[in-house]
């Protein structure tokens, strides 16, 4: 038993290792694969362009419940004109990157996965290196770098979507004065401590989800089985992972 | 390299995700407050600040006309000294003075400015000493105590023993 533990010390640290160096890899791989853009748009079209429905209409529904939640509670002590300053701080600090990341997760991270674990499933992969192309280079990488691209770009317009649902809710549903929402929002909201943020922890997610995604696939088992059980450790561990960052960030960032 | 319909989709994705950037620094943050123009520092001296925080607004007549960039405490007054800036369109009398002002019964905390008579304006790195600090509630209602405290005492003083002082009640 104690040999069974010691093995799985062991191995999980193995994995870590490799783990960070193909992630130290796939960073490296940035200029190689800036060459071939051609490569990278047609992913971020795949990852981007695609989950660009779910996360609108993830946003816009989000930002309805926080307008219709937080004039409930803001309307106990009689301040409901902060309306804004609530949907737009939440939203933009913490409920846009994470949801937006968590949905990335769920519609882009699984489809990676399960095509890189086909390709590899496929002994497409194999077959590449046969021909001495590195698929790290020509398969992950560009998909990598599009997924870091991407993220940031949904979690913007989550939050701005978002924003927009909170004001129909809010000023043209319940008749919050729109000037109040609006110049509350603007007073109480910083550019670079809010927004700018913001944005760097979607970019993080971006890596991180991306990264998890693609490593799942390429070390799935080349089984169905293994391709379905690597979908599914890409969705937890993807949203573990996100979790954690986002406390982590959020403890360096705003205190 | 040739143009593809691909290029067209993600080149709106992006832009689209540039449209919302724009839109959460424009209209959500203060971006358009947040003047590139020029500003000079002032120092306020203040006995106690209350909950007045950095970028409060610094306001004249109700117009917003500067932020509060740094609140320090001076460890050779014990003063809290509170660092603003101020447009430089809105020159202020050197012997102006300010105040902090609370926005409404629970709001936020503000300076108010009061402009002076004089005729030199103030320079960069001036400093006001003329203030008043923030209202505190509890000492305001401690104050408040301690008054009806004293008079009720002086008023049984009085009808018991000494002859009551004029304008004791």
């Amino acid at each position: 038993m104690i040999a069974a533990l010691g093995r799985w010390v062991l191995n999980g640290i193995g994995r870590t290792g490799y783990a960070t160096r193909m992630f130290v890899r796939l960073t490296m791989m940035l200029f190689a694969t800036l060459r071939r853009p051609q490569l990278v748009i047609k992913q971020i079209l795949f990852v981007g362009n695609y989950s660009l429905l779910i996360i609108a209409v993830s946003g816009l529904f989000v930002g309805f419940v926080l307008g219709l939640q937080g004039y409930y509670t803001l309307n106990r002590y009689g301040s409901e004109q902060a309306l804004g300053l609530l949907v737009a701080l939440s939203l933009v600090r913490e409920l846009g990157p994470v949801v937006a990341a968590l949905l990335y997760a769920g519609r882009a991270g699984t489809s990676l996965t399960a095509e890189i674990g086909l390709m590899k499933a496929g002994e497409q992969l194999t077959a590449m290196e046969m021909m001495a192309v590195d698929p790290v280079r020509y398969v992950l990488a560009p998909r990598f770098w599009a997924g870091v691209i991407a993220m940031p770009v949904l979690a913007a317009i989550f939050s701005a979507v978002g924003i927009l649902g909170g004001y129909v809710v809010g000023v043209l549903l319940i008749g919050v004065d729109a000037g109040a929402f609006w110049s509350q929002m603007q007073g109480g909201v910083d550019v670079w401590q809010d927004v700018g943020n913001g944005v760097i922890k979607s970019i993080v997610f971006g890596f991180a989800v991306t990264f998890v995604a693609l490593y799942q696939g390429y070390e799935a088992k080349a089984t169905p089985e293994g391709v379905a059980g690597a979908t599914t450790r890409t969705v937890v561990f993807a949203s573990l992972a996100v979790l954690a960052l986002d406390f982590l960030l959020t403890a360096l960032m705003f205190n | 390299m040739k143009k593809t319909a691909l290029d067209f989709w993600v080149g709106l994705f992006v832009l689209l995700g540039a449209a919302a950037l724009l839109f959460l620094a424009l209209k959500a943050g203060n971006m358009s407050s947040l003047s590139f123009q020029s500003t000079y520092t002032v120092k306020l001296d203040f006995d106690n600040v209350g909950s007045l925080k950095p970028r409060a607004p610094v306001k004249s007549a109700g117009v917003t006309v500067g932020r509060v960039t740094q609140i320090s405490f001076n460890p050779q007054s014990y003063q809290a000294v509170v660092t603003i800036a101020i447009d430089s369109q809105y020159p202020f009398p050197k012997d102006s003075s300010a105040q902090i002002l609370t926005a409404g019964l629970l709001g936020e905390q503000y300076i108010g400015l009061l402009p002076g008579a004089d005729t030199d304006m103030l320079k960069n790195g001036d400093s006001i000493t003329m203030t008043q600090s923030a209202v505190v509630l509890e000492n305001l209602i401690g104050q408040f105590l301690y008054n009806k405290a004293a008079d009720s005492g002086a008023s049984k003083g009085a009808a018991t023993s000494t002859p009551p002082a004029p304008g004791a009640k």
